[in-house]
């Protein structure tokens, strides 16, 4: 459970840090009226809409840590058996990482306003991403053609499970991404769709960022990594 | 830092008013509705409903127990499918979504000065989604084999073996598709919950100016984001255990003398899971009613709470010390005693900010003007049984006590002491509170108290034989004690006793729905503020309140939520939205 346990005191950082600033220290009851300075304390100058994907974020990040957990402490018994990693894996990640590019570069083309490069951006982006899923389809028949099944060792199962949650999230964002393009291909407002493709920027990234870890977990690195950090504080 | 400015000088709106929907037809009006105040009457209802069938199931479980014997079609697989059906329906489709789906929607977009949460659509694809949650959950009554009867814990491996009744049926596949479904649900309100109280505040109402109530729902709903996944997680993981035959929590195993295909998995992974869910939701259902009972008290004793900012600050503490404690559930695994060292420390520290928030009501009460209404006889009830369920988790915190009574009645007595009746009898009060306001009428003060005193006095007549059942060893999750032996003479008829107990107290729940439907006709007329309460949701211009909540201009909040009785006011409340100071340092005007 260290893994979730690291994870939840990132979270209460980040709470902590923000409820810092929301003086809680003061007395309420000595504060009439509408002191100046209680109106910046307000609301957050970011769109709401973007505090509730990073609210929406840090579950789907508490999700795969605990996802993550339940890895370490299966792999701690005696049956599993670690599967080789197909290399068409790396293909996919390069896939991905390709379309957290498009999708950026259709953020920076949000900004500037530029609307035919918004369309292309979004346009590789999603394409990008199907290739991806298909890609992991494809691993996933590789595996399985070679006899490594859901359901014959433990390393499998999290193998099939992990990239098959990952894929269901990238799934879920093609979905935002389709309302996003109609947008961008019916004129919608220019600070509208710039909000919609910054939310959908922030979400590809996230999903490459849980991408990468899924994939350093399941090559075997991420317990390399574990080892030598425990190493050094033993 | 008093800082006070005159009373006309206010800013003016530096925020766009958020962009209201509008329903045009009946159906987007009251079915598939957008407003956060439908959402939260229809998600009362739905889990009003669902937990009428848990509190039969509890009948049946009593019959049972205090008759053995007696009732041919309650057999034994049949107890334990009322036993888990039961507890699940309680403890997640009843409470969280309750206090959560219920009072969260109702009352944070009011008390937070806002016109509905901020992302109404996902409001209500979340009550669709809890709606279909339930369900399933009840079609798995009528599934082949029936619903599971696993334990609410749903421990594996029993959970899916043939000797389990919904075990190798669909049972146990409903129940876990049912959870998953919730736990969506749930997310997309949540965050509605979440953000809103971050970003839909009016002007002036700073976190420490927030009624505790949403402090309360605020803080236990971030606590669900973060806990509900690992119980997703969980389900997620059992359901390919049963459904496709991996081995996540499986162990090899022999089932009437063959070997499943099943091996190597490990049953306490799942109660590593499960408990770092299960403890949390705990205080998922004790913040919010912390909340709402400090606001119940404060109003009807009319008095400031004592201590607002150690009250916000135990609320917080509370949440994150949450996340440190689920181990205490599995002393009995065979856990490394160490391990149940470190978990009985974090669990005893915990019970440093309940205390302070303890007193603090007690406090609150000292020298007030106490007004005994049905709100605060709820509201005083809830604390005695609140120190009285906490009381008992001080035994069974400790790991060398909890060892010998952790499968016995005690355990049964405990939580539903703590974290049953102590938050139903703040739901009750806070029914009784908001009733006006959400109807515009009174419920009826004589049924009201009737329902009251059957509930509280019939809540410990139930429980507290129910401790003594426990420490004399009589065992939990046993449909009938054979050897009656182990039970000293007198306290033979104790189970009967309880489970007449429970049929009165049942039936005055009935006393209570019937009063819920007769008074939205024939109630006396309540007003528009009828508690005489601060908070912004009394002081909106129709009752109940019209969509968007707050008129033509949203209220400026320019007080904390707490001004009772401040000398030299004219009245014994301020509401937060009345400008001017009253401190109390200051001459009577």
């Amino acid at each position: 459970m260290s893994v979730i346990l690291v994870f939840l005191l990132v979270i209460a950082g980040i709470a902590g840090w923000w409820l810092s600033h929301q003086r809680l220290m003061t007395k309420p009851w000595l504060e009439q009226g509408m002191a100046g300075d209680f109106v910046a304390l307000d609301r957050s100058a970011l769109p709401t809409a973007k505090i509730g994907l990073g609210v929406f974020l840090a579950v789907v990040g508490c999700l795969f840590a605990l996802f993550t957990s339940a890895y370490f402490m299966r792999m701690a018994l005696s049956d599993w058996r670690p599967l080789p990693i197909p290399p068409l894996l790396w293909l996919n990640t390069g896939v991905l990482v390709l379309s957290s590019i498009a999708i950026q570069c259709a953020s920076l083309a949000a900004r500037k306003g530029q609307v035919d490069m918004v369309r292309l951006g979004l346009a590789t982006a999603g394409l990008t991403a199907l290739v991806f899923l298909i890609g992991q389809l494809v691993a996933w028949r590789e595996l399985s053609a070679d006899g490594y099944f859901l359901a014959s060792n433990p390393a499998n199962s999290f193998f099939y499970l992990l990239t098959g949650m990952h894929g269901l999230h990238i799934l879920g964002g093609l979905v935002g991404l389709g309302r996003t393009s109609v947008g961008a291909w019916n004129g919608a407002q220019p600070q509208r769709l710039r909000l919609s493709v910054e939310l959908c920027t922030m979400y590809w990234h996230f999903l490459l960022f849980v991408w990468l870890a899924i994939f350093a977990l399941l090559a075997g690195w991420a317990s390399t990594l574990i080892d030598i950090c425990r190493g050094l504080l033993t | 830092m008093v800082d006070i400015t005159p009373a006309d000088a206010v800013p003016p709106a530096e925020v766009a008013e958020m962009e209201l929907y509008h329903p045009h037809s009946w159906w987007t009006k009251y079915v598939f509705s957008q407003d956060a105040k439908v959402i939260a009457i229809q998600y009362s209802a739905t889990a009003t409903a669902i937990g009428m069938v848990a509190l039969v199931l509890s009948w049946l479980m009593r019959l049972q127990l205090g008759f053995p014997g007696t009732f041919d079609f309650i057999t034994p697989e049949a107890y334990y499918q009322f036993i888990t059906m039961h507890g699940m329906i309680m403890v997640i489709y009843l409470l969280t979504a309750l206090f959560l789906g219920g009072f969260g929607n109702y009352l944070i977009p009011l008390m937070v000065g806002a016109r509905d949460m901020v992302f109404p659509y996902v409001n209500m694809l979340s009550y669709w989604i809890y709606l279909l949650a339930v369900l399933v959950l009840v079609s798995s009554f009528f599934a082949p084999g029936g619903p599971t009867g696993a334990g609410w814990t749903l421990y594996p491996p029993q959970a899916i073996m043939t000797g389990t009744p919904g075990g190798q049926d669909w049972g146990i596949i409903l129940m876990l598709v049912s959870l998953i479904l919730f736990i969506i649900g749930f997310t997309m309100g949540g965050l509605n919950y979440v953000v809103t109280v971050l970003q839909g505040r009016t002007r002036g109402m700073t976190l420490m100016r927030l009624p505790l109530t949403v402090w309360g729902i605020f803080t236990a709903t971030v606590m669900a984001l973060l806990a509900f996944p690992a119980l997703f997680v969980a389900c997620v993981m059992m359901l390919l255990d049963r459904a496709l035959g991996t081995s996540f929590f499986m162990p090899a195993i022999v089932e009437m003398g063959e070997q499943l295909q099943h091996g190597g998995g490990s049953p306490i992974l799942f109660q590593h899971l499960f408990w770092f869910f299960g403890h949390p939701e705990v205080y998922i259902v004790a913040l919010p009613a912390f909340g709402i009972v400090s606001d119940l008290i404060s109003t009807h004793a009319r008095k400031n709470i004592f201590g607002y900012r150690m009250m916000v600050w135990a609320i917080v503490g509370i949440g994150a010390l949450s996340f440190v404690v689920w181990a205490h559930h599995m002393y009995v695994s065979g856990m490394h005693p160490y391990f149940g060292f470190f978990f009985a420390t974090t669990t005893l520290i915990i019970a440093v900010p309940t205390a302070i928030k303890v007193y603090n009501w007690v406090l609150t009460l000292w020298r007030g003007d106490i007004h005994l209404t049905i709100p605060m006889l709820f509201a005083l009830a809830f604390i005695v049984t609140f120190v009285n369920g906490g009381l008992t988790g001080l035994f069974l915190g400790n790991v060398v006590v909890d060892v010998p009574l952790s499968d016995t009645m005690f355990v049964v007595a405990h939580f539903h002491m703590v974290m049953g009746v102590a938050p139903i009898l703040v739901i009750f009060g806070a029914i009784y509170h908001w009733y006006p306001k959400v109807t515009g009428r009174m419920l009826n003060e004589t049924l009201g108290r009737f329902h009251f005193w059957i509930t509280f006095l019939g809540a410990y007549l139930i429980f507290f034989p129910m401790h003594y059942l426990g420490l004399m060893g009589v065992p939990r999750r046993y449909n009938e004690l054979t050897d009656m032996t182990i039970m000293t003479e007198s306290a033979h008829h104790l189970n009967s006793f309880i489970s007449i107990m429970a049929f009165m107290v049942g039936f005055a729940q009935i006393v209570f729905l019937f009063n819920l439907i007769w008074s939205i006709r024939h109630g006396r007329e309540a007003g528009g503020n009828p508690w005489r309460a601060t908070t912004l949701e009394w002081q909106t211009p129709q009752t109940p309140p019209a969509h968007g909540n707050f008129g033509k201009d949203l209220p400026i909040v320019y007080r904390w939520a707490y001004d009772y009785s401040v000398p030299g006011a004219k009245e014994d409340f301020i509401p937060q939205n009345v400008p001017g100071s009253f401190a109390p340092s200051r001459e009577p005007a």
